[in-house]
Order: C-alpha cells, then sequence, then structure tokens
C-alpha cells in the first residue's frame, strides 16, 4: 500500500477543513456537516490503516463511528427545529442563555 | 403472688398509655381520674399480697429476685430487666402504692377543671411506675431508669402550670439540680463496677451479687470515693445540702404533686438508695461521718428558713428539707432501720401536711375567686381562724402537726426519737455523736416551732381573709377529705408498728422486719465501731424525755407568739431586723448560687455564643463560603455562552495536548 501517505493526506485536510469550519461559521447546520466531516475524516484513516495493517478492527469501528453519528444526527436536527421554533434563527451566537 | 411482683410498676404504666394517648379524648374528668387512681391501687392491692405472703415466709427466705427479661448482655456486663422484692422494696412499695392511691384519688377533686386535667394523671401515673421501678430495681441500671423516670415526672410536674414563668423556671431549676446529683450517681456505679471487676473480675451490678461480694471491698480508698459519689446522687433527688434549693421551688407544682413527690416518695429515694447499698456505705467511715453531718446540717438549716417564711407551702417545703435532713442523719450514724422507719412515717404525715394544706388553698382559692379578690391564697397572713370553716381538715392536720413535731403516742415521736437517740449512743463518730444529737434536737425544737406556727397562722385566732369573702369558705369535699383522714389516721397510728424496745409495750415489728437486710451492714460497721457505745436504759429515758421537753418548748414559743401575744413577732422582726430578713431571705443561699454559679455559667454561654459561636463556628462556615464565592467571582467570566468560545478552547487544549505527547 505505497499511497497510504495519499489516504492520510486527504483525511487530515478533510479533518482541518471541518474543524476551521466548526470553528469559524455560525450556521448551525454548518457546523453540524462540519462535525460531520470530522468524523468521516476519522473514518478513512481507521479504514486506510485497516487495510494497510490488515486488521478489520478498524473497519469495525467505522461502522459503529457511523451508527453514533446517525444518532447524533437525528437528536442534533431535532435540537434545531426546535430551537427555530423558538428562535427564528439557527445562528449559534443566539444560543447564549447558558452563562453567567 | 410474688412471681406478678411485675404488674406492680406495669399497671401505672398502663394507666400512663391510656391517659396519656387518650385522655384528651375522653375528656370526662371522672373516667381519666377512675383510671389514673384504679392503676395505683392495683398496685396496691399486689403490693398487699406481696406483703403478706412476705410475712408468712421465714425471715431468712424473704428474698425473692424476678427476672423479666434479659435486657443488656455484652460481654462481662449484664443487666437483667429484674425485680427484687426483699422487706426494705417490701416498705417502699408500700409506702409509694399506698399514699400514691390516695394522692390520686384526692387529685380528682383537687385538680377539678383544671385544664390538662388528662395530662396530669398521665404525668402522676408515669411517675409512679418510675419510683417503683426505682425501688424494685434488682441492678443499679433498672434502679437508674426509675431513679432518672422520677427526676422528668417531677420537672414536668412542677412545670405543669406551663404558661406561668416562675412554674417553668422551678421545673429547669429541679431538673437541672438533679442532673447535678444523677451525674455522681454514675461515677458512683462506674466507680464500683470498675474496682469490683478490674480486682476481683466480679463484673455486676447486681446489688445481690454486689452484697455477696461486699466483704472483698476494702474499708475506705476506693469505697469512700464511690459512696461519696453516690451520696451526690442523694443529695440532688433527696435535697440535701448543697442541692437542696430546688425543692422549695418545686411548690410551683400543684399541691398534690408535692404531697406524692416532694414529700412522701420522691425525695425520699436518696434515703431508700443508701439504705439499698448500706453494706457499701458502711465499710466508708469517712463517707459516714459526711452524711451524718451533711444530715444534720441541712436539718437544722431548713428548720431555721422555714420559721420565717409566710406562704403555707414554703413552710411545708423546708419542713421536709429538714425531715430528710433527720433521714440522712439517722442514716449517717448507721441507723438504717430508724431512718427508714422515719421515711414512712414521714410519708404519712407528710402526705397528709400538704394534702390539708391544698384543702386549705382550694377553700381559700374558691372564697377569693368569689369575692373577685386577687389576695395571695397560699400567703399565711391571709389565713387564720380556719378551723371552724374546716373541721376535719384542721383535725387532719393538727394530728399530723402533732405527729411531726414530736410529741409521744404519734407516729414522728417514735422515729424521730430513735433517730435522736441513735445519733447519741450509736459508737461510729466517737465525739461528734453528741454534737450531731445536739443540732438534731435544735432542729427538732425548730420543727415544732414552725410547725405550730403554721398551724396557729393558719387555723386559730383571727380570720384574717377579706371579710367580704369570709362566708365562701367551706370544707373540701369528700373526696379530697376521706384521703385526709386515712392519712391523718396513719400518722397517728403508724409509728406503734415501731416501737422503741425501751417502751416496751410492743415487739418492735420494725426493726425485726428489716432486720436481715441490714444484718451485714451492722455486722460490718462492729468491726471499726469505737468500743462501748451508750446503751443504757436510764440516759435513753432521759434523752426520750429530753426531746419531749425540746418538743414543748418550741409549741410553746410558737404558742406564746402566734397565739396569745401576736405582736411579739413584730417587735421580734424589729429587734433583729438584720437576722429576720436573712432568714426570710432563706440566708441568701439561691443568690449565693447565683453569684457562684448560675452568673459565671451564663456568663461563660453568653462568651460562647457572642465570642466563640458567632466568630469561631459561623467565621469558618462563612469564611469557606466566601472564599468560593470570591473565586467564583472570577472564573464564572469563562462561563460566556458563545459556542464558539467554547470550541475554540476545546480546540486549543486538544492542540495543546496533541504537542506535548508529540515534542516530549
Amino acid at each position: 500500500m505505497e499511497n497510504l501517505n495519499g489516504y492520510l493526506i486527504i483525511s487530515a485536510i478533510l479533518f482541518s477543513i471541518g474543524t476551521v469550519g466548526v470553528l469559524v461559521r455560525k450556521n448551525a447546520i454548518v457546523i453540524f456537516m462540519c462535525i460531520e466531516m470530522m468524523l468521516n475524516a476519522v473514518n478513512l484513516t481507521f479504514v486506510a490503516l485497516s487495510r494497510h495493517l490488515g486488521n478489520l478492527d478498524g473497519q469495525v469501528f467505522v461502522f459503529f463511528i457511523m451508527t453514533v453519528a446517525a444518532a447524533e444526527a437525528a437528536v442534533g436536527l431535532a435540537l434545531m427545529i426546535a430551537f427555530y421554533n423558538n428562535k427564528e434563527s439557527i445562528d449559534v451566537d443566539d444560543m447564549n442563555l447558558m452563562k453567567w | 403472688m410474688l412471681d406478678n411482683v411485675w404488674l406492680i410498676p406495669l399497671f401505672p404504666l398502663i394507666g400512663f398509655l391510656i391517659n396519656g394517648f387518650f385522655g384528651k379524648k375522653i375528656k370526662n374528668e371522672a373516667v381519666i381520674g377512675g383510671i389514673g387512681t384504679l392503676a395505683i391501687f392495683a398496685s396496691f392491692l399486689v403490693s398487699c399480697g406481696i406483703l403478706l405472703q412476705m410475712i408468712g415466709l421465714p425471715p431468712e427466705q424473704r428474698v425473692f429476685e424476678k427476672v423479666l427479661f434479659p435486657w443488656i448482655h455484652s460481654g462481662a456486663f449484664k443487666a437483667d430487666m429484674a425485680f427484687l422484692v426483699d422487706p426494705l422494696s417490701c416498705v417502699m412499695i408500700m409506702v409509694v402504692t399506698g399514699v400514691g392511691s390516695l394522692i390520686h384519688l384526692y387529685s380528682i377533686g383537687y385538680m377539678h377543671g383544671e385544664e390538662g386535667f388528662y395530662r396530669f394523671f398521665a404525668y402522676l401515673n408515669l411517675f409512679c411506675m418510675s419510683m417503683l421501678l426505682l425501688v424494685l430495681g434488682n441492678n443499679m441500671l433498672v434502679m437508674f431508669i426509675g431513679w432518672e423516670g422520677v427526676g422528668l415526672c417531677s420537672y414536668l410536674l412542677i412545670g405543669y402550670y406551663f404558661h406561668k414563668k416562675s412554674a417553668g423556671d422551678a421545673a429547669k431549676k429541679a431538673f437541672v439540680m438533679n442532673r447535678v446529683g444523677d451525674f455522681g450517681f454514675l461515677i458512683g456505679l462506674f466507680t464500683l463496677y470498675w474496682w469490683l471487676g478490674s480486682n476481683h473480675n466480679i463484673w455486676t451490678i447486681n446489688f445481690t451479687e454486689i452484697k455477696a461480694a461486699s466483704n472483698l471491698l476494702p474499708y475506705g480508698g476506693v469505697v469512700t470515693v464511690a459512696t461519696l459519689c453516690f451520696f451526690v446522687g442523694a443529695t440532688g433527688k433527696s435535697a440535701q445540702i448543697p442541692l437542696f434549693t430546688w425543692l422549695p421551688d418545686a411548690m410551683e407544682g400543684p399541691t398534690p404533686v408535692s404531697a406524692l413527690i416532694h414529700a412522701a416518695t420522691m425525695v425520699t429515694a436518696g434515703v431508700y438508695m443508701i439504705a439499698r447499698m448500706s453494706f457499701v456505705f458502711i465499710k466508708a467511715p469517712e463517707t459516714m461521718m459526711i452524711v451524718a453531718c451533711v444530715g444534720a446540717a441541712t436539718a437544722i438549716f431548713a428548720a431555721t428558713i422555714g420559721t420565717a417564711q409566710n406562704d403555707i407551702k414554703r413552710v411545708l417545703a423546708y419542713s421536709t428539707v429538714s425531715q430528710l435532713g433527720f433521714m440522712f442523719l439517722a442514716m449517717g450514724v448507721g441507723a438504717f432501720t430508724a431512718g427508714i422507719f422515719h421515711l414512712m412515717t414521714h410519708a404519712f404525715f407528710k402526705a397528709c401536711l400538704f394534702l390539708g394544706s391544698g384543702s386549705v388553698i382550694h377553700a381559700m382559692h374558691y372564697a377569693l375567686h368569689k369575692g373577685h379578690l386577687h389576695d395571695d391564697a397560699q400567703d399565711m397572713r391571709n389565713m387564720g381562724g380556719l378551723k371552724k370553716a374546716m373541721p376535719i381538715t384542721f383535725l387532719t392536720f393538727f394530728v399530723s402537726t402533732i405527729a411531726i413535731a414530736g410529741i409521744p403516742g404519734f407516729s414522728g415521736f417514735f422515729s424521730k426519737d430513735e433517730i435522736l437517740w441513735q445519733a447519741f449512743a450509736n459508737p461510729f463518730h466517737g465525739g461528734l455523736n453528741i454534737i450531731l444529737w445536739g443540732i438534731g434536737a435544735v432542729a427538732a425544737c425548730f420543727t415544732a416551732f414552725y410547725m405550730f406556727r403554721l398551724v396557729f397562722m393558719t387555723f386559730f385566732g383571727e380570720c384574717r381573709i377579706n371579710a367580704k369573702v369570709k362566708d365562701h369558705l367551706h370544707e373540701s369535699p369528700l373526696v379530697i377529705t376521706i384521703p385526709l383522714m386515712v392519712l391523718g389516721f396513719l400518722a397517728v397510728v403508724g409509728g406503734y408498728i415501731g416501737m422503741p424496745k425501751l417502751l416496751g409495750m410492743l415487739p418492735n415489728y420494725f426493726e425485726h422486719w428489716l432486720e436481715p437486710v441490714f444484718a451485714l451492714a451492722n455486722e460490718y460497721g462492729a468491726k471499726y465501731a469505737h468500743s462501748g457505745g451508750h446503751h443504757n436504759p436510764a440516759l435513753e429515758w432521759g434523752l426520750m424525755g429530753l426531746s419531749v421537753v425540746i418538743a414543748l418548748v418550741g409549741i410553746s414559743i410558737a404558742f406564746t407568739m402566734y397565739v396569745k401575744n401576736t405582736e411579739l413577732p413584730g417587735k421580734f422582726t424589729a429587734t433583729f431586723p438584720a437576722l429576720h430578713r436573712a432568714v426570710y431571705n432563706k440566708w441568701y443561699v439561691d443568690e449565693l448560687y447565683d453569684y457562684l454559679f448560675v452568673n459565671p455559667c451564663k456568663a461563660f454561654g453568653q462568651f460562647l455564643w457572642k465570642g466563640f459561636d458567632v466568630i469561631v463556628i459561623d467565621g469558618a462556615v462563612n469564611g469557606v463560603a466566601g472564599v468560593v464565592m470570591a473565586f467564583s467571582g472570577v472564573f464564572r467570566y469563562i462561563q460566556s455562552g458563545l459556542i464558539h468560545n467554547y470550541a475554540w478552547s476545546m480546540a486549543f487544549g486538544v492542540v495543546v495536548m496533541l504537542g506535548y505527547y508529540v515534542f516530549k
């Protein structure tokens, strides 16, 4: 697997884009998608290393992560709808009630 | 019958539970009073049965122990809920249940219409149960339950009129002073238990077992320490110097309470306790001497105060303290039988006197109430000439007064004279004996004086009550006078069961009855008694005659001052104003105690409150809270509520941690 480095680089780029998106974007749905991107970057690393090491454990992990991501998506979107019903906005800067 | 001894405390307990829990709903005074009286009367009947059965047994078999159930068994320590029936406890249960029944009956009339009628009877039953446990317990711990129980009931009943501040204060005073004594009792108990256990491996608090092991106890030494502690307990309960000031204040309670608890039964618990442990006390000659001296001192001290009081119940209260002093004098000179005998006769005549005074107060109160007057119904200066209005009360009161004054033929004469004779003749304290006798004799003279002063001021002479209400004075109802008559009768004849041998008309049944209880103590005592002792019949006759003369002197002084020449007391007061003021103010003992103990305690309490509690305790608690507040006041700004802030700090943290591991 001489192109393992390629997979890892793509994964790192995806993860970084996701991180920056989480840190700088204000739209909650975009932030949410960025988190998904980070998760999938990790998945890609898992799969690539699994193949490289000839060990299937990494691929099993990926299924778990996808399951969790699905559940997270369901809960997260429900939260956002509920928030939008209240505030008519999904800007994270408006989610500021939990403070001193 | 002996096997059913546990029924004796059980009946009053049932009465207490019924009246205590359902009395408020029952409401009917006749039912409540009936339950209370029947409960103690049932105990009286059982006691009679036990007494008769005991009389039927030969003297050496008159000890019976009944274990009701095992109570505390822990290693070598063993305490059972168990009862001891012997001649001594027989005397006590007869006095407690007999006099108790009469006083319960009396209370139905006396407490009529009072708020909390059921409460009164519940407490009274609870008291009887505790007192019976005290006298029947076969080990010190059961005795101690009773000891504490009677203290509690005393507190509850003194504070019966709890809406009056003086009653609440008096109750607290009694309770606290008793606690001081109880502390001594406990220390004494521990000392004796520890010494016998660690030196002879006899771990016991059982009276019979201690008695069996008492030959192992040394004379003096640790026994002196233990018995002195026990004696401190006795002074608290039995109102001896220095812990006597609560008893006169206890007169704030209803009069039947004064008669039952603060004259006839509870205050004699200390005397009973010493008698119960006579075989330990006699082994400590120093303690015996202290007991005798304290008894004699209390007898004379309280008697002097009694001469100047105007409140009818207070005179009787000081009289009780003084008579208890006589009992302790008897204990201290080794005259245990005489002391218990005086305890019994005193229970009769003093209960009668208190109930009689209650009858007088009842009548006075009614008359003053009718005339809408606010004069003091207990002040003897408002009384006088009640003889005609209340013939039965007067007669029973007069008989009991003669008994307490020590006129031959009445019960008090036999018991008091026996004590004085033994104080003189018992060979324990050498030269001190004659002093003890002298003090006792003078106290007896004072007794005759203040008691006849009371009778003359109350029943003789001019009627000093407001003329408007004179016609409202009347004799009390039968439910009150019947107990008076029974007790008056006992005050006359009660002494004949313990007639001195010298008079020779009747054998001294009482002494024979108690002989097995005190035989061991007398045996121990004989080992160190000064040889000889005065057993001279002529001398005994002489002293007996002298004590009669002394009593007559006291009576004639009272007669001169309060009947013949009524200006004399005023003149006397004017001549010796300082003396009168001191006696009237009870020799300022209360003030002295306030100065020595109460005020320092209060000041210490103030210090603990304002100094320690506010500054140290509150300071520590508030300080911790303040520090937390100060820190959180700074750190709370981190919680901005902005999601990006949290996300940035998380990312930053991850980078830092990763950096640490990568570049480590």
